[in-house]
C-alpha cells in the first residue's frame, strides 16, 4: 500500500494486488486503477516530457481527454504507442515507457529545446526548417523525428485478432452515466432494440468521479438496477469499454469495442434510427504561468481519483476555480479526506451556495485573485497567488492545484453529424443546437450539469426517441431524484493577465502552445480559426484539443477583437479518440485483403513453377521457370522463341468474356464499337475497338457472331467489369428500348490459345474430326468442336500473330484440356509461355495494349486504326472525333522506335525528346520539350534485337528520324519505325 | 455512410453502389449534325449545385441495377429513389 492511498474509498479491489513496470521501475496497483490512478498513488506525478519543449509533464485528466500522461504500453510486437495513461486499465505484468523522453525522462536532451524557448515560437517549423531545402531530408527531418516522435511503432506484424460487426438499432445511446443510462432504460421499455455503448469499463460516467448519490442512495445501487433492468430486456445490448468514435451520414455511427479475449478489438458499425447523445462534458483548464508543471491537474479529475481510485493525487491542494462547482469538488475532495489548502477565484464573488460549501468544509477562499504561476519544475510546491487587480503576490506552498475552468459539452459526435454548434454567452460553452440527423443530445452533453436535471432530460431524450422510432416508452417509469448540485455559475477567465504572470502559460500542452503564441499567430494575421490551429498546432495533437480548443479560440478572438460565435469553431473529425489500425483492418489481411482469382489449370502452373503476376484480382503465370537458375529474361527469351519456331501455349481463361443476345444485340454491337458488327456472319470473328464518349479508347477484344441474335465478346483481363457495367449502364439508362441481355461467362468457360507454327499440326492431333485447313476453318472464325474428347468452341484467332486457335471448353474440363494440349505437344516442343512472353510477341506485332498504349487520351486514329473507325453508322464516341482537338496533326501516334544499340531496352515510361540531354538537366536551364514516351519497350529474340513501342508527337511523320530518350548521364538514341517489326502482311496468322 | 433505397432491392449501405453522376442527360439524337459547342456541353459540362440533385447510381455490388436519386448536395438527404423510366419527382420545398 502506497502512501497516496487513502486508507478507504474507491471502486478499486484492494485485496488484490498488480505489479507493472513504468519506465523500467517496479510499481503496484490494484483491479480497478487505470495506470494514472496507480501511478499517482504511488506518487509518480512526471509521465512524459512535451512535444516541442521537452518540458516535464504530468498527469492532468483522468479520462480520454488526457493531454500529457501518453504512454507505450505492452512488448514488441503488441505495442500501444500514444495510449492514454489515463485510460489504460491495469493488469498484471503490464509494462509502460514514457515518450519523448530521450535518452530517459529525468535527463532529457531534447530539453535543451525549452532553453531555446524564445525561438521556437508558433509557426517556428515553418520559419526555421524551409531552406536550405537539401537540408530537410537529411538533416531536419530526422532531427524533428527523434525529437518530436509521439512513441515508435511496433516492427513485427500485430499477433491479434481484429473483428468487426454490422448492426441494426431503433435507438443508440452514447455514453452511460446518468443521462445515458435513463435514457437507455426509457427507450428500452417499449420493447426498441436499443444499444448503450460507455467507453469506460463500468457504467456510471460522472457518478463514478463525483460519488454523488441518487434517490438517497448511494449511485451504485441505482446504476445496478439499471443494467438489470436493460440485461433483462432480450433487444437491449450493453457495450462497455466500447468508444463510439465516428458519426456519419444517414445516422451510420462506428465504434471501438476493446475485448481483449480471443478478439483483442471489435469495430462495430451501427445504422440506428435515432441516436441520443449523452457523451457527457470536459473539464477546462485554466491558462496561467507554470500551468503545465507536474502536480497542476484539472479539479474534476482531482476529485475522480479520489472517489472513484481512492487516491490523493496530492495532499495540500490550492483549487484555481472561475465558478461554482470548483467549490463543490473543493468540498468533496475534503469530505473525502484530501486537505485543502485554499480556493483560489478571480470573482468577486462566488455564488452564496458554493461559498457555504466552502464554509462548512471549512476551506478558506480567497476571491478576486488569480494563481499567477505555479512553482516547481518537476513538480508544483506552492504558487504565487496575485489578486486581479495587481498588486503584490503571495506565495502559497501547497503539492498540487487543481483547476475547475468550466466544462465543454462533448458536442464532438454531434458535430460530426453535421449538426449546428451554438454559443451560450452565461454557461460560456459550445452547445449542441440545430441537428442536421435524427439525434438529440442529453445531461452535460447538452450543457446540463446538474445531476437531477441531467436524469429528467436523459429520461425524455430517450422516451422521445423510441417513440420517434416508433415504440411506446411505459409512461409508469419515473425518473428517480438526485439532489441537484449548485446553479452552475462562471465568469470568464480566458487567460491570467500577462503582466500578473512570470512563467509560459500553457494553452495546448500536448503541442506545446502557450498563450504568447495564440497573440504572435493573431498579430501575423492567421485569423481564421482553421488557419491559426494549423499555424499554432492548437488542437492538432493526439487529443484532438479535447481540453484546448475553446481556450484558444476564447484567446484568439479577443486578441482579433471578435466574439467566440464570430471567430467560430474548427471542424470537429472522426476519430474522437486514436483507433487502432488493427481494429479497421479486422481480418482484411494477407490473403483476405481482396479476392484471388486463379484459373482451373493454376495447379499445373504453380507446380511448373510459374513466377505469377497480378492482373487485377487474377494471379497469371508471367513466365516459368524451366530450369532452377533461369532468369526472368532467359525464361521470356526461351518462351517468345518457341511460339514463333515451334509451339507455344498459354492460359488465356482470364480474359473477359460477355455472353450478349437478344434481338437487337447486332445493333447494340454497332453503337457500342468502332467498327461494324450487324453485318458479320454466323460463325465469324472481328476484332473491335471501343471507346468512351470522348472519342478516346476504352477497350479491344474479339467479337464472334454464334447465331443471328447471339454475340461472345471478350475483353481485356483487367476490363471484363469495366465492360459489362459500361454495355449494362448504355442499355438501362440510354437505349432502354433495345432487348439486349449482357452475361459474364469468363469463369464459366476455360480458355486455352496455341499458338505458332505448329499449332495446325497439334490440333489435328487433339481434335482428329475436326476440318482445319484454312478453307474450312479460316482466320477469325469459331467452330464447335470436340477437343481431347471435350465439347469446345474452337476461335481462330491471334494476340501473338502466329497461326493460333483458342480453345474454350468449360471450366470444369480446363485442366484436362490443358493436360491433353501438353501431352499431346510434348513431341512437337510445345512451351507453355506466360504474360511477360505474350506482350513480348504482341509488341513484335505492333499490337496494342489498352493501358499501356494506350492512357484515356488516344483516340483510335492515334493507333493507326482509323481503318477500324466505321463511317457509315454512329457510335459511342464518333462524334468526338470529329472534335478539333481530336483531329489536331501533331497529336501523340504510335510508333515503333530501334535504339542505335540493339542491346539497349529503353525503359517504359521514359519521356522522348528531339535533343539529346542527358539527365539530371542542369540547374536553371530552359525546358526541354517532350515530345513522346516510351510505352512497350522489350528484347525480341526473333529480331534479334531490342525495339519499343512509343507515342510520339506527330509520330508517322517522323518516320526515319531520330530521336532521343534521357537517362541517368547519358541520352539514348532511337530511330521511329513502322510499329510493325515482323510480319507486316499478316501471313502467318491467317496461314 | 448514406443509406440508399435501391427501387428492387430496398435500403442498403452505400458502399453497395456505385454513384454515376447527374440524371437525366440527354444524349443529343444525331450527334454527327450537333455542333462543337453543343457536344462539348453535352461531354462535360455539368451541374454541381449546393441543394437538391437528381443523381444516377448503380447497385454495383447487388442487383446491377441502375437507377436516379433526388439527393440534398449539403445534407445529404435522399428525398426519393426512382426508376430510369419514372417521372423525375420534384425536390421539396
Amino acid at each position: 500500500m502506497s502512501s497516496f492511498r487513502l486508507p478507504q474509498g474507491g471502486l478499486i479491489d484492494r485485496s488484490r494486488s498488480l505489479a507493472f513496470r513504468f519506465d523500467g521501475v517496479g510499481f503496484s496497483g490494484h483491479p480497478g486503477d487505470t495506470l494514472a490512478s496507480a501511478l499517482l498513488a504511488s506518487d509518480v506525478h512526471l509521465v512524459g516530457r512535451s512535444f516541442k519543449y521537452h518540458r516535464p509533464r504530468g498527469i492532468l485528466a483522468a479520462g480520454v481527454e488526457e493531454t500529457n500522461a501518453l504512454v507505450s504500453v505492452g512488448d514488441e510486437p503488441r505495442v500501444d504507442t500514444n495510449s492514454r495513461a489515463t485510460s489504460v486499465e491495469l493488469y498484471e505484468g503490464l509494462t509502460a515507457r514514457s515518450l519523448h523522453g530521450w535518452p530517459s525522462l529525468s535527463l532529457d536532451v531534447g530539453a535543451l529545446a525549452g532553453a531555446l524557448s524564445g525561438l521556437l515560437v508558433a509557426g517556428f517549423y515553418y520559419k526555421t526548417f524551409m531552406w536550405p531545402r537539401r537540408l530537410w531530408q537529411r538533416v531536419y527531418e530526422p532531427l524533428i523525428r527523434r525529437m518530436a516522435g509521439p512513441g515508435e511503432a511496433p516492427r513485427g506484424p500485430d499477433p491479434d485478432r481484429y473483428d468487426k460487426t454490422h448492426v441494426h438499432c431503433d435507438v443508440l445511446v452514447v455514453g452511460g452515466g446518468p443521462a445515458g443510462l435513463a435514457a437507455a432504460r426509457a427507450s428500452a421499455s417499449g420493447g426498441a432494440r436499443v444499444v448503450l455503448v460507455d467507453e469506460q469499463p463500468e457504467f456510471g460516467g460522472q457518478l463514478l468521479g463525483s460519488g454523488a448519490p441518487i434517490g438517497g442512495q448511494p449511485f451504485t445501487l441505482w446504476v445496478q438496477s439499471v443494467l438489470a433492468e436493460l440485461r433483462a430486456l432480450p433487444e437491449v445490448t450493453l457495450l462497455p469499454r466500447t468508444t463510439l468514435f465516428g458519426y456519419y451520414d444517414h445516422n451510420f455511427l462506428c465504434a471501438v469495442e476493446r475485448r481483449n479475449k480471443v478478439v483483442r478489438e471489435r469495430l462495430w458499425h451501427f445504422r440506428a434510427r435515432h441516436v441520443v447523445l449523452a457523451a457527457g462534458a470536459h473539464e477546462r483548464p485554466l491558462v496561467f504561468g507554470g500551468n503545465d508543471v507536474p502536480g497542476v491537474m484539472l479539479a474534476g479529475a482531482v476529485l475522480k481519483y479520489a472517489r472513484r481510485y481512492g487516491v490523493a493525487a496530492g495532499r495540500r491542494v490550492l483549487v484555481f476555480a472561475n465558478n461554482d462547482a470548483g467549490y463543490a469538488q473543493a468540498a468533496a475532495l475534503a469530505r473525502s479526506g484530501v486537505g485543502i489548502a485554499a480556493i483560489v477565484d478571480p470573482r468577486r464573488e462566488a455564488g452564496a451556495q458554493a461559498l457555504r460549501l466552502a464554509e462548512d468544509a471549512e476551506i478558506r477562499t480567497i476571491s478576486g485573485s488569480v494563481i499567477g504561476d505555479a512553482i516547481g519544475r518537476a513538480r508544483v510546491s506552492g504558487a504565487r497567488v496575485v489578486p486581479m487587480e495587481g498588486g503584490p503576490a503571495t506565495e502559497l506552498e501547497c503539492d498540487l492545484i487543481a483547476m475547475s475552468g468550466g466544462y465543454s459539452p462533448v458536442v464532438h459526435l454531434f458535430s460530426q453529424a453535421q449538426g449546428k454548434l451554438q454559443w451560450d454567452e452565461s454557461k460560456l460553452c459550445f452547445l449542441p443546437g440545430r441537428p442536421a440527423q435524427a439525434v438529440r443530445c442529453a445531461g452535460a452533453a447538452n450543457g446540463c450539469f446538474g445531476l437531477a436535471a441531467a436524469l429528467v432530460e436523459g429520461h425524455e431524450a430517450g422516451a422521445r426517441a423510441a417513440r420517434d422510432a416508433g415504440f411506446a416508452p411505459d409512461s409508469r417509469l419515473t425518473v428517480p431524484i438526485a439532489k441537484d448540485d449548485l446553479p452552475y455559475r462562471i465568469q470568464a477567465l480566458w487567460q491570467v493577465p500577462s503582466q500578473l504572470r512570470k512563467r509560459k502559460a500553457f494553452v495546448d500542452l500536448e503541442g506545446d502552445v502557450t498563450a504568447e503564441d495564440v497573440a504572435l499567430a493573431a498579430r501575423e494575421g492567421f485569423r481564421s480559426v482553421e488557419h491559426f490551429k494549423r499555424y499554432t498546432t492548437t488542437g492538432m495533437s493526439s487529443d484532438q484539443g479535447k481540453t484546448s480548443n475553446l481556450n484558444g479560440l476564447a484567446l484568439l478572438s479577443a486578441a482579433t477583437a471578435r466574439t467566440i460565435p464570430e471567430t467560430g469553431t474548427t471542424t470537429f473529425r472522426a476519430p474522437y479518440t486514436p483507433i487502432s489500425y488493427g481494429a479497421l483492418a479486422g481480418r482484411d489481411l494477407g490473403d483476405f485483403l481482396d479476392p484471388i482469382r486463379v484459373t482451373p489449370i493454376h495447379s499445373w502452373h504453380e507446380a511448373q513453377d510459374a513466377v505469377f503476376e497480378n492482373v487485377g484480382q487474377w494471379k497469371r503465370p508471367w513466365f516459368y521457370r524451366s530450369t532452377r537458375g533461369e532468369s526472368m529474361h532467359q525464361a521470356v527469351q526461351r518462351e517468345a522463341k518457341a511460339v514463333r519456331s515451334a509451339l507455344g501455349v498459354v492460359d488465356a481463361s482470364t480474359l473477359g468474356k460477355i455472353d450478349i443476345q437478344g434481338r437487337d444485340a447486332a445493333q447494340f454491337l454497332d453503337r457500342i464499337y468502332t467498327n461494324t458488327f450487324s453485318s458479320l456472319g454466323i460463325g465469324r470473328a472481328r476484332y473491335g475497338l471501343m471507346c468512351r464518349e470522348d472519342g478516346m479508347v476504352f477497350d479491344d477484344g474479339v467479337t464472334t457472331r454464334l447465331g443471328e441474335q447471339h454475340f461472345w465478346m471478350t475483353t481485356t483481363t483487367g476490363g471484363a467489369a469495366r465492360v459489362l457495367d459500361w454495355l449494362e449502364e448504355w442499355l438501362q439508362t440510354e437505349w432502354i428500348d433495345l432487348e439486349v441481355y449482357c452475361t459474364s461467362i469468363t469463369e464459366q468457360w476455360a480458355t486455352v490459345a496455341v499458338s505458332g507454327p505448329k499449332a495446325r499440326e497439334l490440333m489435328a492431333r487433339i481434335a482428329p474430326e475436326m476440318p482445319l485447313d484454312p478453307d474450312s476453318f479460316p482466320f477469325l472464325s469459331m467452330r464447335e468442336a470436340r477437343v481431347a474428347g471435350i465439347d469446345a468452341n474452337v476461335f481462330r484467332i491471334s494476340f501473338t500473330g502466329e497461326l493460333a486457335y483458342e480453345i474454350n471448353v468449360q471450366s470444369h474440363h480446363g485442366l484436362a484440356l490443358w493436360q491433353a494440349i501438353m501431352d499431346a505437344g510434348a513431341r512437337l516442343g510445345i512451351t507453355a509461355y506466360g504474360t511477360e512472353a505474350i506482350h513480348l510477341l504482341r509488341a513484335e506485332k505492333g499490337f496494342i495494349i489498352v493501358g499501356q498504349e494506350t492512357d484515356g487520351t488516344v483516340a483510335p486514329h492515334d493507333l493507326g486504326l482509323s481503318r477500324m473507325v466505321a463511317k457509315s453508322k454512329d457510335f459511342l464516341g464518333k462524334r468526338s472525333l470529329e472534335r478539333g482537338d481530336t483531329r489536331r496533326e501533331d497529336r501523340k501516334q504510335l510508333v515503333g522506335l530501334l535504339p542505335a544499340d540493339p542491346n539497349e531496352v529503353l525503359p517504359e515510361g521514359a519521356q522522348i525528346t528531339v535533343e539529346a540531354v542527358p539527365l539530371p538537366a542542369r540547374l536553371g536551364s530552359a525546358p526541354i520539350p517532350m515530345v513522346g514516351h516510351v510505352s512497350s519497350s522489350y528484347f525480341s529474340p526473333n529480331l534479334g534485337r531490342s525495339f519499343a513501342l512509343a507515342l510520339v508527337k506527330a509520330g508517322r511523320s517522323r518516320l526515319g528520324s531520330t530521336i532521343h530518350v534521357p537517362l541517368e548521364g547519358r541520352a539514348a538514341q532511337a530511330r521511329i519505325v513502322h510499329p510493325v517489326f515482323l510480319d507486316p502482311e499478316g501471313a502467318r496468322q491467317r496461314g | 455512410m448514406l443509406l440508399i433505397r435501391c427501387p428492387w432491392c430496398g435500403p442498403r449501405d452505400e458502399t453497395e453502389f456505385r454513384n454515376g453522376g447527374p440524371a437525366h442527360i440527354v444524349r443529343p439524337r444525331e450527334p454527327t449534325t450537333t455542333d462543337e459547342a453543343a457536344w462539348g456541353e453535352y461531354l462535360f459540362i455539368r451541374d454541381n449545385p449546393k441543394g437538391w440533385f437528381r443523381e444516377r447510381w448503380v447497385h454495383a455490388a447487388g442487383c446491377r441495377r441502375w437507377f436516379n436519386a433526388l439527393r440534398h448536395t449539403v445534407s445529404h438527404e435522399i428525398e426519393a429513389t426512382y426508376r430510369v423510366d419514372e417521372t423525375p419527382p420534384e425536390p421539396p420545398v
